[in-house]
């Protein structure tokens, strides 16, 4: 019991970092048809920056917030203005291949201009354990959970109980009626840009210490943000939390009880299940297309 | 076609006769690697320039392919019976694949070949028994075919290249058939070509089967070719660089898989002067490439023929005489 | 004359809003239907509905007695029903002649007979025959985005009658063509009508369009049905001039 205990509280924090990643994903598919295959980079880079501000000499705390504001410029404002804007003129299909090509591309960067070594991250807070309910939970995963908690909660009150956030919303659903009501849909769809550059900045800052920085962590943290959207339904923010969730429980389960040489085949089942089952995910709406 | 383009394919066709006749064993590799990466770029080529349906799992079909001719002829199958297992083996994978998710819009049918790649890459190195895993299968023999064997360099190749023919011959021929106006119809307007009776689930369907079975293929002819195969070279890794090569020779061009897989090949020996560096270059190229010109290296050629001709013929009359309708 | 097409109740929600509120009615074998209403009043939508492009929130259509509620569009086209689009939707980069093949090639056959059969199947013939039909011989080699708009709407509509069908739906034929070619569409449509028999549903907004085309008028305004009957009784119908213009001008 005690040793599922912990699984658990590792779990819901390796979930709700796979949540940050899904859900700045599920927004930008959601308002603009964005589907960002380098989001996995996207996470994998902003470590990089800090580490790079770090060896500069600027403490972890400044080092972490010019990382978060990098982010949010390069991968937010750069990405839609050089590549997103361009590339939708010539729709969807450009764009994937486009994004395909940017996670190849922000690998070999890092690998060949920061270091092809795994590199230690400094953790947020100073590992030791703690004992909850005779099980030993570190630290980490609690302040880990704690942050995650903290954002999704934040972005939840921005995108529900402020006029802004309910704009984004309008924008994300119906573009053309947005813009009809008066609504700034360029400028939304804007903000859903830096939004996703803070989200992965902030899930950087909490999964390298635990993954170590490394240039091929684009591939595992991406495939997670893919499926967790799918798990939880690809037009929904909520279901990208959920499947984060969820997905990072069933990821350290399995760890622990399927053998490790399959462990990453497990999440791709759940994903082989869901698109036969539901494909409109856990709780996502089925889609119509009209003429 | 127009005297230009038979032109083209005549030289073309003529120098890939000759061409092992004037190069060392590295050179003649370095052109069968391109026949064979040729055939699985022109499946490719299918499900995504044709049907319209991005597909990562590609480097996983030639995977398969590879790994069932190595197995098969290892444990005493005849080649050709070994060939055409590997791609009926695929084609039913990529239908079993592509039913449920391209019951979905979107792009469902990346992510499934995203998660299927991965998962192949898993069974092929985890099940040691089978595939020998990490260690790979070494020793793989070339076929001899009615008394001649293929093992030379420039005998592989011809063999390699009679193949490929005749695989490209048959996707022309189907893509002259009615099924290609479908195909075509699927990319342009499939709304519009549901309400004409036309099956577009079936069609994709079908495209990124017969996709995949050129993948495999593909694979069967790799594995002969490099005669020792392992997990690794069927990775994610393989799967983009066949897309690259599909959207840098023009997608939905019939000729695009041969040019793409010519610029694949030869690019890493071109960029040996920029060291390592010559991904980042190749990955920026292609962004650029999606920004201005999303139609490969065929489709800017033909915009630049089609400006030039425009410049030489006056709109036809009848055209002209046609009142504004809008 | 027999029913065609009867649809109950039908009714189509997006969210909160209702497009589609309870409508019902029959189509009558050999008549000419129009359906009018102004913008918004669900005329597209409820098309689309029959037509299985859109899944109904609740309601029946049915099809010579057979319930093809929800059936995709492929096999409704199979079973003789056909359309054409609002807005443009030929295959711009094959030639006229191909278009029209394209239009019919799918019921010719199996699936797996077209692969080895001649790369026409066997419509060439055919295809030639219908290009006549809508005066567009001079064109039957010229890629499909190369036409005006007003070519293309009867390409459009040479494209919906390719595979011979008794029930074709049009929606907003004559949007955006001028006179000449709309005087043109319309005398062809009548040709079609006459020569095979068929049955046909217009959506229009264009009222002398439909006042010189169709046997019986039915009228949409916010998602209900608000007025039936031959054209010219429509035309005098209170509630119809109230809907489309308000009710200042239907007291006027």
């Amino acid at each position: 019991m005690a040793s599922f205990i912990q699984l658990l509280v590792s779990g819901l924090a390796t979930g709700a970092i796979y949540a940050l990643i899904a859900v700045g994903f599920t927004l930008l598919w959601q308002t603009s048809q964005t589907i960002n295959f380098a989001q996995g980079e996207f996470v994998m880079l902003p470590a990089f920056f800090i580490l790079a501000a770090m060896n500069l000499g600027a403490p972890f705390w400044l080092a972490a917030l010019i990382g978060i504001a990098v982010s949010i410029f390069i991968l937010g404002l750069i990405f839609k203005i050089v590549i997103v804007d361009p590339m939708l003129r010539h729709g969807v299909l450009p764009l994937v291949i486009s994004t395909i090509a940017l996670s190849l591309f922000l690998k070999e960067v890092a690998k060949d201009f920061y270091s092809s070594q795994a590199q230690p991250f400094p953790a947020l807070v100073p590992s030791t354990d703690i004992h909850v309910f005779g099980a030993v939970v570190s630290t980490q995963s609690l302040a880990v959970l704690a942050v995650a908690i903290a954002a999704v909660v934040a972005l939840h009150l921005l995108l529900n109980k402020t006029r802004l956030g309910r704009c984004m919303q309008a924008t994300a659903q119906n573009p053309t009626l947005a813009r009809i009501l008066g609504i700034p849909v360029r400028r939304m769809v804007l903000y859903t840009f830096l939004i996703n550059g803070a989200l992965v900045a902030i899930a950087s800052i909490l999964i390298s210490p635990i993954y170590l920085a490394k240039f091929t962590n684009g591939e595992t943290l991406g495939m997670a943000a893919f499926l967790a959207a799918i798990i939880g339904g690809f037009n929904q923010v909520r279901g990208a939390i959920l499947g984060g969730i969820i997905l990072g429980i069933l990821d350290n389960l399995s760890a622990a009880y399927i053998s490790s040489q399959y462990r990453g085949a497990f999440p791709l089942l759940i994903l082989v299940g869901v698109i036969l089952l539901r494909p409109q995910g856990l709780l996502g709406r089925i889609e119509e297309r009209t003429v | 076609m127009n005297r230009v383009g038979i032109i083209g394919i005549a030289i073309a066709a003529v120098s890939a006769a000759a061409l092992p006749f004037f190069l060392k064993p590295f050179g003649i590799y370095l052109i069968s690697m391109w026949v064979v990466l040729t055939i699985a770029a022109i499946g490719l080529n299918l499900t995504l320039g044709y049907a319209g349906q991005v597909s990562l799992a590609q480097g996983a079909f030639v995977g398969i392919g590879a790994y069932s001719v190595a197995l098969l002829t290892q444990a005493g199958w005849p080649y050709p019976a070994a060939f055409i297992c590997a791609g009926l083996l695929c084609f039913g994978i990529g239908w079993i694949l592509g039913y449920p998710a391209l019951r979905v819009q979107h792009h469902y049918l990346a992510f499934v070949t995203l998660a299927f790649t991965t998962l192949v890459f898993l069974v092929l190195r985890n099940e040691e028994w089978l595939t020998h895993g990490i260690y790979g299968i070494n020793g793989i023999v070339r076929p001899t075919l009615f008394g001649w064997s293929t093992n030379g360099a420039r005998a592989y190749y011809f063999f390699s290249l009679g193949t490929l023919t005749v695989l490209a011959a048959g996707t022309w021929w189907m893509l002259r058939s009615p099924w290609g106006r479908a195909f075509i119809a699927l990319r342009e307007n499939p709304i519009r070509a549901l309400s004409l009776g036309l099956d577009t689930r079936r069609y994709t369907l079908m495209a990124f089967a017969i996709g995949s079975m050129l993948g495999g293929l593909s694979g069967a002819l790799y594995a002969p070719l490099v005669q020792f195969i392992e997990p690794n070279s069927f990775t994610l890794g393989l799967s983009f660089n066949l897309l690259l090569m599909v959207i840098v020779g023009g997608s939905g061009k019939f000729f695009g898989p041969f040019l793409g897989a010519l610029i694949a090949v030869l690019l890493p020996e071109w960029m040996r002067i920029t060291e390592g560096y010559y991904l980042i270059i190749y990955a920026a190229l292609i962004m650029v490439m999606m920004a201005f010109c999303p139609y490969g290296v065929l489709g800017m050629l033909e915009r630049a023929l089609k400006a030039v001709g425009v410049r030489r013929d006056p709109p036809a009359p009848a055209l002209q005489a046609e009142g504004t309708g809008l | 004359m027999s029913a065609v097409l009867e649809v109950s109740n039908l009714r189509k929600s997006f969210g909160g809003i209702t497009a589609v509120d309870n409508v019902s009615f029959d189509v009558r074998e050999g008549e000419i239907l129009g359906i009018i209403g102004p913008n918004g009043s669900g005329k597209s939508t409820l098309f689309n509905c029959v037509l299985g492009q859109l899944t109904p929130s609740a309601g029946e259509v049915r099809l010579d007695g057979k319930v093809t509620t929800g059936m995709r569009p492929c096999d409704l086209n199979r079973l003789g029903v056909s359309r054409t689009f609002q807005l443009l939707q030929v295959f711009p980069q094959l030639s006229v002649r191909d278009n029209l093949i394209l239009a019919g090639q799918e019921h010719k056959g199996s699936m797996y007979s077209r692969l080895i059969g001649r790369a026409d199947a066997g419509l060439g013939e055919a295809a030639d025959k219908m290009i006549e039909f809508f005066r567009l011989s001079h064109l039957a080699g010229e890629q499909a985005g190369a036409l005006s708009y007003g070519q293309q709407k009867l390409l459009d509509a040479a494209m919906a009658f390719m595979a011979g069908p008794r029930f074709v739906l049009l929606d907003e034929p004559a949007g955006g063509v001028n006179l000449t070619m709309l005087g043109l569409l319309r005398e062809r449509l009548q040709a079609y009508h006459a020569e095979r028999k068929a049955t046909f549903v217009v959506i229009e907004h264009q009222m002398e369009f439909v006042m010189a085309l169709c046997t019986r008028v039915l009228v949409l305004a916010e998602g209900r049905l608000i007025a039936e009957g031959a054209p010219a009784d429509i035309r005098r119908n209170t509630a119809v001039i109230e809907a489309y213009l308000g009710r200042e001008m239907a007291n006027a």
